[in-house]
């Protein structure tokens, strides 16, 4: 029988018993144990003032409007102007907006599943995607208009590179294969082209970029459109593909004789030349906002009366418009599940086209002319479960346009 | 309390005997703690149970959303090549090859590499490097795959256009192969096989480490005292007695080279033609599937990376039940020697 070693009985007082586990939990725990648990109380009733607070806080500033949290998923290419957008939108009335850069693809998906209040895209829906789940059609918001560059690694020009659609073309197709072609020259008299091989650099995954890119180079040259075709993806007949933009950018940076296609923005932002293509009117023309801009209004006008925007801006008309642009939008359910939730979802759409022009161009993008804008705003006027909602504006927007347009024609045009 | 009667010290080689449940005794007694032990093996055998059934769930998802691809060109998309999301073409012959073409590549790579560091730190290093050295290699296997593509993107895709290709092209007498001709843009098979070597170096490494210092040292004493050299007890007496631990890290090596993705789709050109060249862009499964899912639009293109991720999990099947089957063959062979 194993001893049992006692310890003395007499007690200090104030402390347990040694060895009786019983005692251990003491006065000192069960204090503790009290305290623990007033620490989370208050803790919980912070949290919840201040989140009542925080509502009772946006709910005065928003002018009615009841919803306070927006989501959105889909392109990146004009995630920097819509980081800004949501800021600011967010300081002005509280509404918060979280919208998640998956691609367009992805931002297509999550709203035909329900999963996203709004879309974002750079290529407009095929008809199969936007019938696909749910009834009705999907809205498609024009917001921004997009330049893809064709950027170059060609060492000692001094100007952007001249380029025509058939000699593009060609040059992605891997029909011309050294840059001191005589097809080169002819269109750049004077300038010393490298004896270098031509390497296409293009996307290795689908993108909205490709999609206006072959969509342009389908127009422009039958062999394309024979050939890789127009899509998000296509079959390149030649080149590397580099992962993202900044891998095309990369890798167009340290090849020499690298030819491939980014965003202008990204361009600029990488220190990459983009070329000058000859547009319809045969102009050599450089990717600007202005020429970005001058594409989506020559090609807007032309569009008739009840037009849903979906409409493409490559080999736009018009001597300074630049052939090789694109709308990007924002995608809303004609039929809404939760109407109010689609009104607040255009309410910051109209708010971005009326006030949010500077913004973008801070980023570098290009924000849709006024007139565009103005058509866009009274096309959403024009809808009916729109009409009716807090967030409706007066008949006049073509005139707000107008107005807010003065003081910004006088910066870069 | 009264003392639990223990079976008796089972004798080596006996088959093993479980003790009567009267035998244990808790607390609460005899009966519960029979139930209790039931609970306890029922509850054990259920996570156990999860590792497969995690397996037969993965597996079932990738056969049900690579069906239609299956149905509509079944083992042909596989074996034949042509990729065009426009026309809805999709064949993924160059994939696969260049899955198993890097994968081999960076195994013939990284092994011998691998076994001569873990040789060294387990056998020959001095005791006082051994932990370091140890570590680093460790740390180099912590290192995610993403950076290496980072790497590769900056610092070797541009070496290997600049320096390696032409220095590769003017041996004497492997520069006139046939997989070192044609263009070279930099992004390459051969970038992604050095990258998935570096990557899977430390795993090899670690665990042969472990195996080899496992080795009875008895083993190596009686080399010794045999007569053999250092070298002569590493390489004839060490290393094959750890044979199947290697072949095991060998193995485990293998399977993160067949699934690296992001890496490799970094490093690896995204072009959708049969590898002709080590020095010209090439595909994975891995890669294509990383690249193509997010914009994936449309059924039948969804189906094709589908079938990529089944096509992927096959072979890393296929091979791991190879090298098991190899290994006990040899054991086998060694056993009846």
């Amino acid at each position: 029988m194993p001893a049992v070693v006692r310890r003395p009985v007499g007690r200090t007082p104030g402390r347990p018993l040694a060895g009786d586990p019983a005692s251990r939990i003491g006065v000192r725990a069960t204090v503790g144990a009290r305290a623990r648990r007033l620490a989370s109380l208050a803790l919980l009733a912070g949290g919840a003032a201040s989140g009542a607070a925080g509502c009772a806080r946006a709910g005065d500033a928003g002018a009615g409007l009841p919803h306070r949290e927006l989501t959105g998923a889909g392109a990146t290419l004009p995630f920097p102007v819509y980081a800004r957008w949501i800021a600011e939108y967010r300081a002005r009335t509280g509404v918060r907006i979280n919208y998640q850069a998956i691609g367009s693809g992805g931002g297509i998906r999550q709203l035909a599943e329900g999963t996203v209040d709004f879309g974002a895209t750079d290529v407009p829906m095929s008809p199969d995607e936007a019938t696909g789940a749910r009834a009705g059609d999907v809205l498609h918001v024009p917001m921004l208009v997009a330049a893809i560059a064709i950027t170059y690694h060609l060492p000692g020009l001094d100007a952007p590179l001249r380029l025509s659609p058939e000699l593009l073309a060609d040059l992605f197709l891997g029909r011309v294969n050294a840059w001191d072609d005589p097809r080169v020259a002819a269109l750049n008299p004077g300038v010393r082209l490298p004896p270098l091989d031509v390497r296409v650099v293009h996307r290795a995954e689908g993108s909205g970029t490709t999609y206006v890119l072959t969509d342009y180079l389908a127009r422009v040259s039958p062999a394309w459109a024979a050939g890789p075709g127009r899509g998000k993806d296509v079959r390149w007949p030649v080149g590397i593909g580099g992962r993202g933009t900044e891998g095309v950018a990369g890798l167009v940076q340290r090849t020499p004789g690298a030819i491939g296609y980014v965003e202008a923005t990204a361009a600029r932002r990488s220190g990459l030349p983009a070329a000058a293509i000859r547009n319809r009117s045969g102009a050599f023309v450089v990717p600007t906002i202005a020429s970005a801009g001058a594409a989506a209004g020559a090609v807007t006008a032309a569009a008739p009366a009840g037009t849903d925007f979906r409409l493409s801006l490559v080999d736009a008309d018009g001597a300074a418009s630049y052939p090789i642009a694109s709308l990007t939008w924002l995608l809303v359910d004609d039929v809404p599940r939760d109407t109010a939730m689609a009104r607040a979802v255009v309410a910051f759409a109209r708010w971005a086209l009326r006030d949010g022009s500077a913004s973008a161009r801070a980023v570098g993008y290009a924000p849709l002319p006024p007139p565009v804008a103005a058509r866009v705003v009274a096309r959403l006027d024009a809808i009916p479960w729109l009409a009716d909602g807090p967030s409706a504006t007066p008949a006049g927007a073509a005139a707000s346009f107008s107005r807010a347009a003065t003081p910004a024609s006088g910066e870069a045009r | 309390m009264t003392t639990p009667t223990l079976p008796p010290p089972a004798m080596a080689g006996a088959p093993r005997v479980d003790p009567p449940e009267a035998a244990h005794t808790g607390r609460l007694g005899a009966r519960a703690a029979a139930g209790g032990d039931r609970a306890y093996r029922l509850a054990i055998a259920l996570c156990a149970a999860t590792v497969p059934a995690l397996l037969g769930i993965v597996a079932v998802a990738l056969v049900r959303g690579a069906w239609p691809a299956l149905a509509d060109g079944g083992a042909a998309t596989l074996l034949t090549s042509g990729w065009d999301p426009v026309r809805e073409r999709f064949a993924l012959g160059p994939a696969l090859a260049g899955t198993l073409l890097t994968a081999a590549l960076a195994l013939l790579v990284a092994t011998p590499l691998a076994l001569a560091a873990a040789l060294w730190t387990a056998e020959l290093a001095p005791a006082r490097l051994r932990t370091p050295v140890a570590a680093l290699v460790d740390l180099l296997a912590a290192v995610p795959g993403v950076v290496y593509g980072l790497w590769g993107v900056q610092v070797l895709v541009p070496w290997l256009l600049a320096d390696v290709a032409p220095a590769l092209r003017a041996l004497p007498v492997v520069g006139g192969w046939a997989w070192l001709a044609g263009p070279s843009y930099g992004p390459s098979l051969l970038a992604a096989s050095v990258v998935l070597a570096i990557m899977v170096l430390p795993f090899i490494a670690a665990v042969s480490r472990e195996v080899l210092l496992a080795v009875p040292g008895a083993q190596r004493e009686a080399a010794l005292a045999l007569g053999a050299t250092r070298w002569e007890t590493a390489t004839r007496i060490v290393l094959p007695y750890a044979g199947r631990g290697v072949v095991g890290a060998v193995m485990l090596g293998l399977g993160r080279a067949l699934g690296e993705t992001i890496a490799v789709a970094m490093v690896v050109g995204g072009a959708h033609a049969w590898p002709t060249s080590l020095l010209g862009p090439g595909y994975t499964l891995g890669a294509l599937v990383a690249n193509e899912f997010g914009e994936a639009s449309g059924d039948r293109h969804l189906a094709a990376l589908m079938l990529a991720g089944l096509a992927l999990f096959g072979v890393t099947l296929v091979v791991n039940a190879l090298a098991r089957w190899l290994v006990a063959r040899v054991a086998d062979a060694e056993a009846d020697a």
